[in-house]
């Protein structure tokens, strides 16, 4: 009866060498695909590799809890990745975590106080009308020193009708164009940029000593350097004219003065990128502006569009970069407008979202700040990798001394699952954005233990065969299905363990629990792939087949029964054999 | 190796063996205890929640040769609240961490900035880690949350797999667990980190690990209970657990060693940190959920088990078979074993009586389906 078994044992087998070579084939491409993408090394955290990590929390105003929610906390992330990057942070990362958490990580050093400080205010934007304007740095004309005086006067533009038109220099100035060209409720727009080109600064302000300030400040500035960039107008009252930088869709820095701001973010009820089928505009943003804002927002306009370029723009302002000029054409009064432009979707997106920023309803505050310098983040990282070491070591060794020659295939199977849990993390670093920060590495050791769990079950259960009288081949086929099943339950319960906690928590429990659940499916794969094929083939071998007293397998040593349980009914006891 | 292994052999066969499932109530005697302890020290001490969760500031200085009781008089100076300070390392190397509690961002980066002028270093080599307490407070919740998550998905999920029964085992032995090492913190003082959550969630997984183990092959070996009448559900739950030990031990001892790694290096290396306090939790958590999957979770399925009318009608059919067998001067277990009780299942089919007995020859192959398909 056995014996028929026993064939089809045997049948079942499948094909080891197949699955060996697959996972050598995947091992081959991951570490070629991490050569190829330079990366190399896993991505290291701000704790090992030495930086500061702000964590913030998002606090709705009162009455707006629901403010809080997925659209507008990317918003915010997008806002503030542009804040620090401006600093001249480099791979400065921003990310929300769980709900209301944005995380921002901050390699080594370089200011991170004044990182800490443009995080964690609030953005302001503002609309602010355009009283000069040019191209800054190497690449434009000389600067036309802002003499042509002109009576634009700030005040002037800030009381509304009064001074009807406050510069009114007819002088072709110009701002080459930025990407918003202005328009109306008509969807009238103005597609073309600008071309007069001379970048002859008119209508500067002068006279009373705070324009005339200024206008010593807009001749200085120079907008392609981005540490004089990232203080332009700092410290400007929203009520007071300031200069600011703005990029155009050329590319180019532009220099502007900007009278005071006359509506601002919060005015914005909201901000949307579209796709203008209707008029072949291209991708516009729509604005709709809250009640008091839509008045607001007529009057400038309907004042704007009485002055000549570049005094009928707008600029709108974030954080003091000026992130578009629209020109107005005429009163905008219904409480919406469209601005057109060289948009692309994204840069149409990306303008809505700062639009919309203004009027989020969030403020967030510091919930953690970590500073870790290099030197501690490389040492906490050598202690990992040595306490790492020291934990395989004594796995090894245990397997070594209790399982001889198995043990061989179980720290192949370990050195797989390191290998490929190794590159899995290079090649996630540049794909998803994974840093391997110190709970993470906490994670990868743990799971040696819990894979050499899976090698542990089914190694007994060989043996268990082993011991009811099976040579080495059946055995360790037929103790592969009951492993596979224990192995896949219990590898199951530690996946869904990781998952929740990925899921649910938020920030170094995440990390930890992402690796977990990497390394958990990475043991089932080697299991499944490597370690059961390569015990089938190496059940072939004479060392393994015969029990060598060193392969860990020995039948005697197991205290195997003799071979010779065809009968289905001894009828005394069989004294086994002590090894 | 050769006695251990010689041990796991004996164990299988079940010459030898434990009668956990008998002995049960001593050991449920001594979890309770046990817990009971964890639970009352957990009520009088409480827990020393770390920085992390109340709030506050942790420095950590460069090398310097300020000793720690003036590093401490400098915080408190400087901050106006209590500071605790530990030494790292030892000799010329040694870097001083300085915790102060209650102290809002703000305020930290003045302390930061004092501190650094009087130990004389440059303060931006003064590192540090500032908690506003809502942002410790939201990771404790959301581990609970997980926690209560984690717990339901995986009693159904057991129950699907296993049944109800084993499902509320694990359960139980899960809490247990996580109630010991939440008590030995209370009890000995271990300040509660961030890290000592993640290690504690993980014994989640972990313990499990072992249960399920047992629950597996207990599962197998009683497939076909009912139809035979020499062994008892109990019984055979010992079995299990018997012939399963070896694994079980060394599971479990595979899962410590690297952990104890961690816990050699985050303690002795680092000194204190997110390494000392994640292996710390799981080291303890781990040697309890061993525990527990042995002499709790089992013993439970069985009495369980056994309060089914199926399991006590077959408890009765073995006690009475038993006596018969006892009348005719033969003891039960010394009774040469000529069949093969429970189906197709040979390494689990050897009774689960405690005690030498002797090896049943014959394994009943061929009776069930083919062993090669088995799931």
């Amino acid at each position: 009866m056995a014996a028929p078994k026993k064939g089809r044992n045997a049948s079942a087998q499948s094909k080891p060498g197949r699955s060996l070579a697959l996972i050598l084939i995947a091992i081959a491409g991951l570490t070629g695909g991490m050569f190829a993408s330079g990366h190399t090394t896993p991505r290291l955290g701000i704790d090992l590799a030495g930086g500061t990590s702000i964590t913030l929390r998002a606090e709705a105003e009162p009455g707006q809890e629901s403010a809080i929610n997925k659209t507008n906390m990317n918003t915010a992330v997008e806002i503030m990745e542009r804040r620090v990057n401006g600093l001249g942070v480099s791979e400065a990362e921003v990310q929300t975590q769980g709900d209301r958490n944005i995380i921002v990580n901050i390699p080594k050093g370089t200011n991170s106080k004044e990182a800490r400080d443009q995080v964690g205010t609030t953005a302001k934007l503002y609309f602010r009308p355009v009283i000069a304007t040019e191209i800054s740095g190497a690449g434009a004309t000389p600067t036309p020193s802002p003499s042509a005086s002109n009576s634009a006067s700030g005040d002037s533009t800030e009381k509304a009708d009064s001074s009807a038109s406050p510069s009114g220099s007819a002088s072709p100035s110009a701002s080459s164009t930025t990407q918003g060209r202005a328009v109306t409720d008509a969807l009238k727009a103005d597609p073309t940029p600008s071309t007069s080109a001379s970048p002859s600064a008119s209508g500067s302000p002068s006279g009373d000593p705070a324009t005339g300030k200024l206008e010593e400040q807009y001749a200085a500035l120079d907008c392609t350097k981005k540490a004089v960039r990232a203080k332009a107008g700092d410290g400007a009252k929203a009520s007071d004219p300031t200069v600011a930088c703005g990029q155009n869709s050329s590319g180019q820095w532009q220099k502007y003065i900007l009278g005071p701001a006359e509506v601002d973010g919060t005015d914005v009820d909201k901000a949307e990128a579209r796709f203008n089928t209707q008029t072949a505009a291209g991708w516009t943003v729509t604005m709709e502006f809250t009640d008091a804002g839509a008045k607001k927002f007529g009057e400038i306009t309907g004042k704007l569009a009485k002055n000549q370029q570049p005094q009928n723009q707008f600029a709108i302002v974030l954080d003091g970069d000026v992130v578009s000029d629209p020109s107005v054409s005429q009163a905008l009064t219904g409480g919406n407008a469209e601005i057109s432009g060289n948009f692309t979707q994204e840069s149409a997106q990306s303008l809505a979202n700062m639009l919309s920023y203004g009027a989020l309803p969030l403020s967030f505050s510091e919930d953690s700040v970590t500073t870790v310098t290099a030197a501690l983040g490389g040492e906490q990282l050598k202690a990992g990798l040595i306490a790492g070491a020291i934990g395989l070591a004594l796995v090894v060794i245990y397997l070594l001394v209790y399982y001889r020659g198995l043990s061989v295939i179980a720290i192949f199977s370990l050195l797989v699952s390191a290998a490929l849990t190794y590159t899995i993390m290079s090649l996630l670093g540049p794909t998803i954005g994974f840093a391997l920060n110190l709970p993470a590495v906490c994670g990868a050791i743990v799971a040696i233990g819990i894979t050499a769990d899976s090698f542990i079950v089914y190694f007994e259960r060989v043996r268990d065969e082993i011991r009811e009288g099976r040579t080495l081949r059946p055995a360790v086929e037929r103790a592969w299905p009951r492993a596979r099943r224990t192995i896949l339950v219990s590898d199951f319960v530690s996946f869904l363990a990781a998952a929740v906690l990925f899921v649910v928590t938020v920030g170094k429990v995440q990390g930890f629990a992402f690796t977990l659940g990497l390394t958990t499916l990475l043991d089932v794969v080697v299991v499944f792939l490597f370690t059961k094929p390569l015990l089938t083939i190496m059940a072939r071998s004479k060392f393994f087949a015969s029990g060598h007293s060193w392969s860990g397998l020995d039948p005697k040593r197991l205290g195997a029964q003799p071979p010779l349980r065809r009968t289905r009914r001894p009828s005394a006891p069989i004294e086994t054999k002590e090894a | 190796m050769s006695k251990l292994g010689n041990l796991g052999a004996r164990l299988h066969r079940g010459e030898v063996g434990y009668d956990f499932v008998g002995n049960r109530k001593i050991w449920y005697g001594i979890s309770i205890l046990i817990t009971i302890t964890a639970i009352v020290g957990l009520a009088v001490r409480g827990l020393n929640m770390g920085i992390e969760f109340q709030g506050g500031a942790v420095f950590n200085t460069p090398k310097t040769s300020v000793s720690v009781a003036q590093a401490q008089e400098y915080a408190e100076e400087a901050s106006g609240h209590d500071a605790i300070v530990q030494k790292l390392g030892s000799g010329d190397d040694a870097t001083l961490r300085i915790q102060v509690a209650g102290i809002d961002t703000a305020e930290a980066d003045k302390v930061s900035a004092e501190l650094a002028n009087k130990l004389g270093v440059a303060e931006k080599d003064v590192t540090g880690e500032l908690v506003g307490p809502s942002w410790g407070e939201q990771i404790a919740n959301k581990a609970w949350q997980g926690l209560g998550i984690f717990l339901i998905l995986v009693v159904i999920y057991l129950a699907i797999a296993f049944e109800w029964r084993m499902a509320l085992a694990a359960f139980v032995a899960l809490i247990h667990d996580i109630t010991i090492t939440v008590g030995i913190y209370a009890l000995v003082g271990f300040e509660v980190t961030p890290g000592t959550v993640i290690g504690l969630l993980t014994i989640l997984g972990y313990s499990l690990y072992d249960t399920v183990v047992v629950f597996d092959s207990l599962k197998e070996q009683t497939k076909d209970i009912t139809k035979q009448t020499r062994w008892t559900y109990s019984d055979i739950a010992n079995r299990s657990i018997n012939s399963t030990l070896v694994r079980s031990v060394n599971t479990t001892v595979v899962a410590l060693l690297p952990v104890a790694g961690l816990l050699f290096i985050g303690g002795g290396f680092l000194g204190a940190g997110m390494l000392n306090d994640i292996s710390l939790s799981l080291f303890v958590g781990l040697a309890a959920g061993a525990y527990s999957s042995i002499f709790i979770a089992t013993p439970l399925v069985a009495d369980l088990k056994e309060r089914e009318p199926q399991m006590k009608a077959l408890k009765k059919r073995v006690l009475a078979k038993r006596a018969q067998a006892g009348a005719h001067g033969e003891s039960p277990d010394d009774a040469p074993v000529t069949d093969e009780p429970l189906g197709d299942e040979p390494d689990d089919a050897a009774p689960a009586v405690v005690g030498p007995r002797n090896q049943p020859a014959s394994r009943g192959r061929g009776r069930g389906r083919p062993s090669g398909k088995r799931r």
